[in-house]
């Protein structure tokens, strides 16, 4: 029924302070995505900062997920997925046919909701990807890469002992850090967090939650939620999305307190959802 | 926050009496129901364990006898004058045999000699002579040997051919029997598991007669039918799974595979013949063409059961490698193929299982040639397992009867066995996701 009032999307109400003293790392314009002849995505437009957190944030089904899915292209591999309208990192359309999917996956890493280590050994996981893109010159190189990741994404005290251990073995919260430390180690500028913390107890979500706060600094990450208070608390931007439509985008404070569009407030509010 | 304020529907709080009659009976009409299901697939169960019961049982008793053979033993001296040793197949065996044997019974009657003789094995001297051509150590010397009753005189041994029975209604006359009881006074019969069952290949005589050929037969032949069908069936599997456009093409290629699984075999023995021997003229009886047929029977199982296992590896493993920017071939080959492998195998031993005992396809390339050593590869006339059964199935001679059953038993041994490996790898590796 909403979809009929099809008035022109009311996006940005103002331009977002973050995007004063941060240089825009991917831009959508017009974005439209359609599922065979169902549209899930209606002319989206929004300009992603670099080194921020930026969370997409809205009911389930809003399409959220699924423009997170068009920024590293994983929704080529559902048949009956169109995409049309622009999409581009740093300046540079991820559609273009000039574009090789492999790289563009290398540049724009991914986790998911539910953890999906390969079941294999943690070094096996995280040695993967600098593997097949060949990162390593040598096997030494490799092991600081490994070691390197599982720092970053804050799991290698847990896991030093036992490299060689199944990745399937360890707790559910471990095995999204590692997740995150097998994203990180092909170095990529963008990470897509698909609701990396709906499957973890408050103590694992916490402790990703640290971790996205300490990765900011190098990358670009867009973290898809459900939980507004987690929005609000790693993400600076933040963009509400309804029916496949951008509803508003602002600062996370911002749309946080002072909502410009009834249906961000409503939602965030919880009157539905 | 709306629905708690909600007024309430007068009616709304109904009580159920649970404890009511009618409830009462419903329920326990609904136990019953649960009952009876469970009842039914019980009787099924019992129905079909006792059926095999029946089928082992039945083939157990006609054919553990074929597990011993009767046995003489002699003392056969080796006079080095008589064997040449450059030339030691063409001395003359038949007669140093011979002497051995008439030893073991003096005062034996020349005009006796012809009924003696045939209570051995006709091929008794070519027994000895291979013995000695892999001995030569033991020209010159008395040694003793141990050979095969004859048919008759083996099926006499186990009671198949009973004494009462009148005289011209059995193939052992009187005095053989003397000979017999004379030769088991003497504590020169014995009954030793029958080793030749497994070593010998196919013979005219049953006392020699063995299963060797038609194992190593169906063991080329199987061989062959792997090589051709597993990676066959892999990459089809993989591409219609994996790569193939979904359409109207793909459609009939997958509904053409399905049905192909339902085709009896004997046509793929009808299209091996016109096709493999008619148009290419392999050999006929070579395992290379039984391997073939056997595997356009075997690839429709693969390939379902391969696409059927890709399918079943979740969806995330595939996302997980994609997302870290693996290309698809990766994706497939690094983590999908192998994680699927446990499956793919199970269903591939289990397709094979079922080529091992495919007879009719064989039967029409002519695998059911009579041949007498097993072969030494893919090209050699070979007959298989199924198809040696069938042959022995239709010898006249009594001592096959048994043989027939044991071979019966053999081949299902091989089953067994193959189903087990199936069954222990798919507990071993199966994951839990």
């Amino acid at each position: 029924m909403d979809q009929q009032t099809c008035s022109p999307a009311v996006v940005t109400p103002a331009e977002p302070r973050i995007m004063k003293n941060k240089p825009v790392k991917i831009s959508a314009r017009n974005v439209k995505v359609f599922y065979g002849d169902k549209q899930a995505i209606y002319d989206l437009s929004i300009d992603i900062p670099d080194r921020a957190v930026s969370s997409f944030i809205g009911p389930s089904g809003c399409g959220k997920s699924t423009f997170l899915r068009c920024i590293n292209r994983m929704n080529d591999t559902i048949e009956s997925c169109r995409v049309s309208g622009e999409i581009e990192i740093d300046g540079k359309s991820i559609y273009d046919p000039s574009i090789d999917v492999v790289e563009l996956r290398a540049r724009v890493g991914m986790v998911f909701q539910k953890p999906n280590p390969f079941p294999k050994s943690i070094y096996e996981n995280v040695a993967y990807g600098p593997r097949i893109h060949g990162l390593a010159g040598s096997r030494r190189e490799l092991d600081e890469i490994v070691t390197r990741s599982l720092k970053r994404a804050g799991l290698f005290d847990e896991v030093k002992d036992r490299l060689d251990e199944t990745g399937t073995g360890l707790s559910g919260g471990q095995q999204q850090r590692l997740c995150i430390a097998r994203a990180i180690a092909v170095d990529p500028e963008v990470i897509l967090m698909d609701e990396p913390c709906s499957a973890l107890d408050p103590i694992a979500t916490a402790r990703i939650e640290e971790l996205i706060d300490e990765l900011r600094g190098n990358y670009c990450i867009i973290i898809v939620t459900h939980s507004m208070q987690q929005a609000a608390r790693v993400s600076q931007l933040t963009a509400f999305f309804h029916l496949g439509r951008l509803i508003e985008v602002g600062d996370t404070d911002e749309v946080f307190t002072n909502p410009q569009e009834k249906r961000t407030q409503d939602y965030i509010t919880g009157r539905f959802g | 926050m709306a629905a708690t304020d909600a007024p309430r529907v007068p009616d709304q709080p109904r009580r159920v009496d649970w404890q009511s009659r009618a409830m009462l009976s419903r329920r326990r009409r609904r136990y019953a129901a649960e009952w009876r299901l469970k009842t039914y697939g019980l009787c099924a169960i019992v129905l079909a364990i006792g059926l095999l019961a029946v089928l082992v049982g039945s083939l157990m008793a006609t054919g553990y006898k074929a597990f011993t053979q009767s046995m003489v033993t002699v003392e056969i001296s080796l006079d080095p004058a008589r064997i040449d040793r450059n030339d030691v197949f063409n001395a003359n065996w038949r007669a140093m045999v011979r002497e051995g044997l008439a030893a073991a019974m003096p005062g034996l009657a020349k005009s006796e000699e012809r009924d003696y003789f045939a209570m051995f094995t006709a091929s008794a001297h070519f027994l000895v002579r291979d013995r000695v051509v892999a001995r030569p150590d033991l020209i010159g010397q008395t040694a003793e040997y141990t050979l095969p009753l004859s048919d008759p005189l083996d099926q006499f041994n186990k009671g198949e051919i009973r004494r009462d029975t009148p005289p011209e209604q059995r193939r052992v006359n009187d005095r053989q029997i003397a000979w017999f009881d004379a030769l088991v006074e003497k504590g020169l019969i014995t009954r030793p598991f029958n080793t030749g069952l497994f070593v010998n290949a196919d013979s005219r005589f049953p006392e020699l007669a063995g299963l060797a050929g038609a194992i190593s037969g169906s063991f080329w032949t199987l061989l062959v039918c792997f090589l051709i069908s597993f990676p066959t069936g892999i990459a089809a599997a993989i591409y219609l799974e994996e790569f193939a456009p979904r359409g109207k093409a793909t459609d009939f290629i997958e509904v053409n595979i399905n049905n192909l699984a339902a085709v009896p075999s004997v046509v793929f023995g009808l299209l091996a013949l016109a096709v493999f021997l008619g148009v290419f003229g392999l050999p006929r009886s070579a395992p290379l063409v039984g391997g073939m047929t056997l595997a356009l029977m075997t690839l429709p199982t693969i390939i379902i059961v391969t696409r059927n296992a890709l399918k079943s590896v979740p969806a995330s493993i595939r996302e997980a490698a994609l997302g870290i920017g693996a290309s698809k071939h990766e994706a497939i080959l690094h983590h999908i193929l192998p994680l699927a492998m446990p499956t793919i195998l199970t269903g591939t031993i289990i397709g094979l299982a079922q080529a091992l005992g495919e007879a009719a396809p064989l039967l029409l390339i002519g695998m059911n040639a009579f041949i007498t050593s097993p072969p030494a590869g893919i090209m050699d006339p070979a007959t298989a397992l199924p198809t040696q059964i069938f042959i022995w199935a239709d010898s006249p001679e009594r001592g096959f009867m048994a043989r027939t059953s044991a071979a019966i038993l053999v081949l299902l041994g091989f089953l067994i066995v193959m189903n087990a490996i199936a069954i222990f790898l798919r507990q071993r590796f199966e994951r839990r996701w």
